[in-house]
C-alpha cells in the first residue's frame, strides 16, 4: 500500500514523459514516444541546469562543513556569553527561504543601497551588481548562509559528545592542538559530517524559492537549477511532457546521490 | 591581574562574538530597517537611528492584509503537523515495538523518498490538484505539507519511542491494556518530551516550506512564504515595509527554534547525532 502510494506518482510522471501534453494546447495530444526526451536533451538550458544543481550542492557542502567545523570548535571553548552567541548564530536557519533571499538581494547585495555596496564604497572599491555579474555565486552565498548554522549545531553536538577522558589521554601523550584535531576530533566527527551531508543534500537538491525570488534563474540560464527548470516548463510554458522528463532526470540524479549517502548512513545506524 | 588563561578567554570571547554577529548581521539589519522610514531604508549611506517608529508594521497590516496570510500559515503548519502526528504515531509505534524483518528497510526507504526533490512530483501533484479543485486551498497545501514531513516525523518518533523501556508496555499489556490504551495511557505520556520536540520541528519546517506554497497557491490560500515572495516584483519594493513583514513572519519561528535547538539536531539528522 505504502509502496503503491510512493510509486504511483512516479509512474504517472513516466507516462506523461512519453506523451504530447501541453496545457495551453489541448488539441495536441497523443503518444510521442521519446519525442519529449529528444526535445529536452536538445534544450541548451538542461545541461547547464544539471551542472548548476551539482555546483550549488558541492559548493554549499564544502563551505558549510569546513566553516562549520571551525566555528563548532570555537563554540566548544569556554568564553563569556557563549550560550547567547550560539543562539545568535543559529538565527539564519529559522528564517524562511523567501525572506532570506529577499533580504540578501535587496538589503545586502543591492548595487546601490545594499550593505555590501556600502562596505565596498567605504574602502574605495567599486560596488558590484551581484546578481548580474555572479548570479550562481550569489545564490551559493545565500544558501550557505542559511545552512551554516545547521552544520555548526550538528558538529558542535558531536564534538561535545566526545569524552573528556580521551582528550585528556591524548593531551598527556603530548598531542598538540593540530594533532588532537587530526587524530581525535575529526574521526569522531565522521558520523556528524555524514549526517550533515545527507540532510543538506536532501534540501539543497530541491532549492527553489531562493532562485524564484532573486534571479528567476537568469540571466539566461546562468542560475537555473533542475528544480527551477522544471517549474519553468510546468507553470510558465505549461509543457507537462517536457517537465515530466526533467522531473525524471531530477529523480535519477537524486537517486544516484542517495544511493551512496544512504549506504554510509545505514552503516552508521547499526553502530 | 590578567593571567594568560583569562586573556585567552577574553580573546575567545571577542572572536566568538564577532563571528556570531557577522552571521546574524543580515537578520539584525533587517529588524533595524523595519523601524526606519522608507527613504532612510534605501539611502546609500546606512543610517542607524534617526527616528524609530512602528509605522511600517501598521502599514503592512493595513495595506497588505498581513494577518490573513499569517492565519493561512498557522492553519497549514499546525494542521499538517497534527495530521502527520496522527499518522506517524501509530506507524512509529509499530516500528519501534513490533519490528519485523523489513522495518529497517522501510525506515531507510522512507528516508530515501525525502531525497527526491519535490519538483520531481510537481507535475502529477499539480494536475491532481487542478482536477480535484485543491489548487489554492489551505486543505490542499496542508495535505501536501503533511505528507512531506511525515518521514521526518516517523523517524524522529521512532528514535524517541525506542528509548521507552519495553517492559513498561509489556506490564501494561499484562494488566489487560489493548493497543490503543497502551499507546494512549503509557507510551504517549512517557515520550511526551519527544513528541513535543517532534511537533516543534514539524511546525518549523512546514512554516518555512516554500516550494509547494509558491507553486500550489496564488492568493486565497497563500501562506507567509508566498506573501513575502510577492514583494520581489519591482513595483512592490518598499524595503522598510518588506523588513517589517519579514520580521513578523520569522519572529514566531525564531522563538520556537531557539527553544528547541537541543532536539533539533537529533530530529534533523534522524537520530544519527544526539
Amino acid at each position: 500500500m505504502l509502496l503503491l502510494w510512493s510509486v504511483l506518482p512516479l509512474i504517472v510522471t513516466l507516462w506523461f514523459s512519453l506523451r504530447r501534453y501541453n496545457l495551453m494546447n489541448p488539441s495536441r495530444t497523443g503518444f510521442d514516444g521519446l519525442g519529449n526526451y529528444r526535445y529536452l536533451l536538445s534544450d541548451p538550458g538542461l545541461g547547464l541546469a544539471v551542472w548548476n544543481t551539482v555546483l550549488l550542492l558541492g559548493s554549499v557542502l564544502v563551505i558549510t562543513i569546513s566553516l562549520g567545523t571551525l566555528i563548532a570548535i570555537l563554540l566548544d571553548q569556554e568564553f563569556y556569553g557563549r550560550g547567547f552567541a550560539r543562539v545568535l548564530m543559529l538565527a539564519p536557519f529559522f528564517v524562511m527561504p523567501t525572506v532570506s533571499a529577499l533580504l540578501w538581494k535587496n538589503m545586502m547585495m543591492h548595487p546601490d543601497n545594499g550593505f555590501l555596496a556600502f562596505l565596498m564604497r567605504s574602502v574605495g572599491l567599486q560596488p558590484i551588481d551581484w546578481f548580474a555579474v555572479a548570479p550562481l555565486t550569489s545564490i551559493i552565498i545565500i544558501v550557505s548562509w542559511e545552512w551554516l548554522p545547521f552544520a555548526v549545531l550538528t558538529l558542535l553536538t558531536a564534538i561535545q559528545s566526545l569524552d573528556a577522558e580521551r582528550k585528556e589521554a591524548a593531551r598527556m601523550d603530548g598531542a598538540g592542538p593540530i594533532a588532537m584535531f587530526r587524530y581525535i576530533v575529526w574521526p569522531h566527527l565522521g558520523r556528524a559530517v555524514a549526517a550533515t551531508t545527507m540532510i543538506e543534500t536532501i534540501f539543497i537538491l530541491g532549492i527553489f524559492a531562493e532562485i524564484y525570488v532573486t534571479s528567476s534563474g537568469g540571466p539566461g540560464f546562468a542560475s537555473t537549477n533542475l528544480s527551477f527548470l522544471i517549474y519553468r516548463y510546468v507553470l510558465m510554458e505549461y509543457d507537462i511532457g517536457g517537465a515530466a522528463v526533467a522531473g525524471l532526470l531530477a529523480i535519477v540524479l537524486a537517486n544516484v546521490l542517495a544511493f551512496f549517502l544512504l549506504r554510509s548512513f545505514a552503516r552508521n545506524l547499526d553502530t | 591581574m590578567i593571567t594568560p588563561s583569562t586573556s585567552r578567554k577574553l580573546l575567545l570571547t571577542l572572536l566568538g562574538w564577532s563571528v556570531a554577529l557577522v552571521i546574524a548581521f543580515p537578520v539584525i539589519w533587517m529588524v533595524l530597517t523595519s523601524l526606519k522610514s522608507e527613504t532612510e531604508a534605501i539611502s546609500r549611506v546606512p543610517h542607524l537611528f534617526t527616528h524609530v517608529s512602528l509605522n511600517n508594521y501598521v502599514a503592512v497590516q493595513e495595506q497588505a492584509k498581513y494577518l490573513r496570510f499569517a492565519w493561512n500559515s498557522v492553519v497549514v503548519s499546525f494542521g499538517s503537523t497534527l495530521l502527520a502526528l496522527l499518522l506517524g504515531i501509530p506507524a512509529a509505534y509499530a516500528m519501534a515495538f513490533m519490528p519485523t524483518r523489513r522495518t529497517r528497510g522501510t525506515l531507510l526507504w522512507m528516508l530515501s523518498t525525502k531525497m527526491m526533490p519535490s519538483v520531481g512530483v510537481l507535475v502529477p501533484v499539480y494536475l491532481l490538484f487542478r482536477d480535484t479543485g485543491l489548487l489554492d486551498t489551505r486543505t490542499g497545501l496542508l495535505l501536501v505539507d503533511a505528507l512531506g514531513i511525515l518521514p521526518v516525523v516517523i523517524w524522529m518518533l521512532y528514535t524517541f519511542f525506542k528509548e521507552v523501556p519495553r517492559e513498561v508496555l509489556e506490564a501494561g499489556r499484562m494488566d489487560g491494556a489493548g493497543p490503543l490504551r497502551e499507546v494512549y495511557n503509557l507510551l504517549l505520556p512517557l515520550s511526551m518530551p519527544g513528541i513535543v520536540s517532534t511537533s516543534l520541528l514539524a511546525v518549523i519546517l512546514t512554516w518555512n516550506e516554500a516550494f509547494w506554497s509558491l507553486t500550489l497557491t496564488t492568493s486565497r490560500a497563500a501562506p507567509l512564504t508566498a506573501f513575502i515572495a510577492s514583494f520581489s516584483s519591482p513595483e512592490g519594493l518598499f524595503y522598510a515595509k518588506l523588513s517589517a513583514a519579514s520580521t513578523m513572519a520569522i519572529a514566531p519561528i525564531l522563538v520556537l527554534g531557539w527553544a528547541s535547538q537541543k532536539q533539533l539536531v537529533r530530529g534533523l539528522t534522524f537520530g544519527a547525532v544526539k
